[in-house]
């Protein structure tokens, strides 16, 4: 039991939101170089593709924010899991602090697929696998949006949300699969090529760079919003009375 | 960019867009939630 | 077992006593097939190749109809918080409710296709895949319709919310059923896309029950 102390005071709202405020700078900082190297690298100094020309270099949005969608959504259902059995406040609050993230992501991959998808197929949209289940996963977000906005608790907004959201992940693969069978338009993962990569290094490390910055800048956006909901949940508590005082000063 | 300067561009500024709008919202959100609790108080 | 069989008797009577609920949906599955067919060319033979989908949508949204009304009324009497505290496990009442919606809202959808799959022209031999397609599907959206129904039961304006819930998760299910119907027509076996079918109803079967005693105990916390 002692070996789990930490955990609980770390999950205890005013110690989280202490943690939240040393971190996020850090978060914020290292996202920002990481991006800022690895777009402006991406766009001016990587060399051109033998096949797509210039027209590769949206990858350097596409990747990182189709890989964020996904991930996002998976983090979000582990919360939602979390908050259903064990009731954790700061669970119930991460399900709704990464949702909006995850839906801003979600529609950055499609609109990036889409300009992608126009000088490479010739046609803005495919019904294929990666993109349907993609314009699903938008909706599975905006439904746990709508939902947690149509109730006025928000503890059981939470645990409503995090049903849907778990029921949600069983979904996602399934329609996936589903139109894998309609033969798929979307090139195979550039990256994660087992062997050899099909990618040089000069094209690789802005890639990586934006990839892993993107990481970082979503972390310090969740951090902030479970910040806000924080606040607002414990509204009228020592901790925010003080912290409130604090910053009135 | 070879004749794709509107689709990668468009797509690096959508980039930008969404990630501005990230860091600015909850910078918003938290401020107007500072105000509406000192009010109250 | 008693509890189930008396829970599913008590919906089929409710039904019988306001007939419109469920004939409405229908007559609305009927209109818009046959508003497609009007909006089409006479004749135009794309007309049966947009069939599948036709159908599968219009099945889909005349469900979408009855929804609301699911959980409802009953929450609005209070006999849902009794089911909640009754001795039967909520799961089966659940399952013993939703087996009756589908009785009274999928079942007519299944028997309805086959005469309006040949009023829009789809050839004989996407009939059959039509008919089981919908068999095992028209479940599955009661199910996951029943659980969207639950998680908003509490909620005033459920109507608005109720097709951006239910709509993203009943994708695989128009898209196996639509799937298999083409599949036939293009001469290929419409077998595999009804085995996923069946695989998504056995797993609605096992999961939504649980999910949705959970969504409607929500409720009432």
């Amino acid at each position: 039991m002692a070996s789990w102390t930490w955990f609980h005071r770390l999950a205890s709202p005013p110690s989280f939101f202490r943690l939240a405020d040393r971190l996020a700078p850090w978060f914020g900082l290292l996202a920002a170089a990481l991006l800022a190297y690895g777009w402006i690298d991406g766009l001016f100094f990587a060399p051109e593709d033998y096949q797509q020309k210039d027209a590769y270099r949206i990858i350097y949005v596409h990747v990182p924010a189709a890989a964020l969608s996904l991930s996002l959504y998976m983090g979000m259902a582990v919360a939602a899991f979390v908050a259903l059995v064990w009731r954790m406040k700061l669970a119930e609050a991460a399900i709704i602090a990464i949702a909006p993230v995850g839906a801003s992501f979600t529609a950055l991959a499609l609109v990036t697929g889409m300009l992608w998808g126009k000088p490479m197929w010739g046609a803005y949209w495919v019904w294929d696998a990666r993109l349907t289940s993609e314009l699903v996963l938008l909706f599975l977000y905006f439904g746990v949006i709508g939902l947690w906005q149509a109730f006025e608790d928000p503890r059981a907004a939470a645990r409503a949300c995090a049903l849907l959201a778990i029921v949600g992940v069983i979904n996602v693969p399934i329609v996936k699969y589903s139109v894998d069978w309609w033969n798929s338009l979307h090139q195979g993962s550039t990256i994660l090529k087992m062997g050899k990569p099909s990618i040089t290094a000069a094209m690789a490390w802005p890639l990586f760079a934006s990839l892993i910055g993107a990481y970082l800048l979503s972390g310090y956006v969740i951090l902030r919003r479970l910040q806000n909901e924080l606040l607002l949940r414990e509204r009228g508590t020592a901790w925010v009375r003080e912290l409130l005082g604090a910053s009135r000063v | 960019m070879g004749g794709y300067g509107l689709y990668v561009w468009g797509s690096f500024g959508c980039g930008l867009a969404v990630l501005v709008w990230n860091v600015v919202a909850p910078k918003l959100a938290r401020r107007e939630l500072l105000r509406q609790m000192t009010e109250t108080e | 077992m008693r509890a189930l069989a008396a829970v599913f008797r008590r919906e089929l009577r409710l039904a019988l006593r306001s007939r419109m609920d469920w004939l409405l949906p229908l007559l609305f599955f009927v209109m818009v097939v046959m508003l497609f067919g009007l909006g089409a060319r006479p004749k135009d033979p794309a007309l049966a190749g947009f069939a599948p989908s036709v159908l599968w949508v219009g099945a889909l949204l005349s469900m979408l109809l009855t929804l609301d009304r699911l959980f409802r009324s009953d929450y609005e009497d209070g006999t849902l918080e009794q089911l909640c505290l009754a001795e039967a496990p909520l799961t089966a009442t659940i399952a013993a409710k939703l087996l009756a919606h589908w009785f009274l809202t999928g079942l007519p959808l299944v028997l309805l296709a086959a005469p309006l799959a040949t009023a829009l022209q789809l050839p004989d031999a996407g009939l059959a895949p039509l008919v089981i397609g919908l068999a095992l599907g028209t479940p599955v959206l009661s199910l996951v319709g029943g659980f969207a129904a639950a998680l908003t039961v509490a909620l005033p304006r459920a109507g608005l919310l109720l097709p951006l819930l239910v709509l993203p998760l009943l994708a695989p299910v128009v898209i196996f059923g639509a799937g298999a119907v083409r599949a036939a027509l293009e001469g290929l076996d419409a077998g595999a896309p009804l085995y996923f079918l069946a695989a998504v109803l056995v797993l609605c079967l096992t999961l939504v029950p649980w999910a949705a005693a959970a969504a409607l105990r929500n409720a009432f916390e």
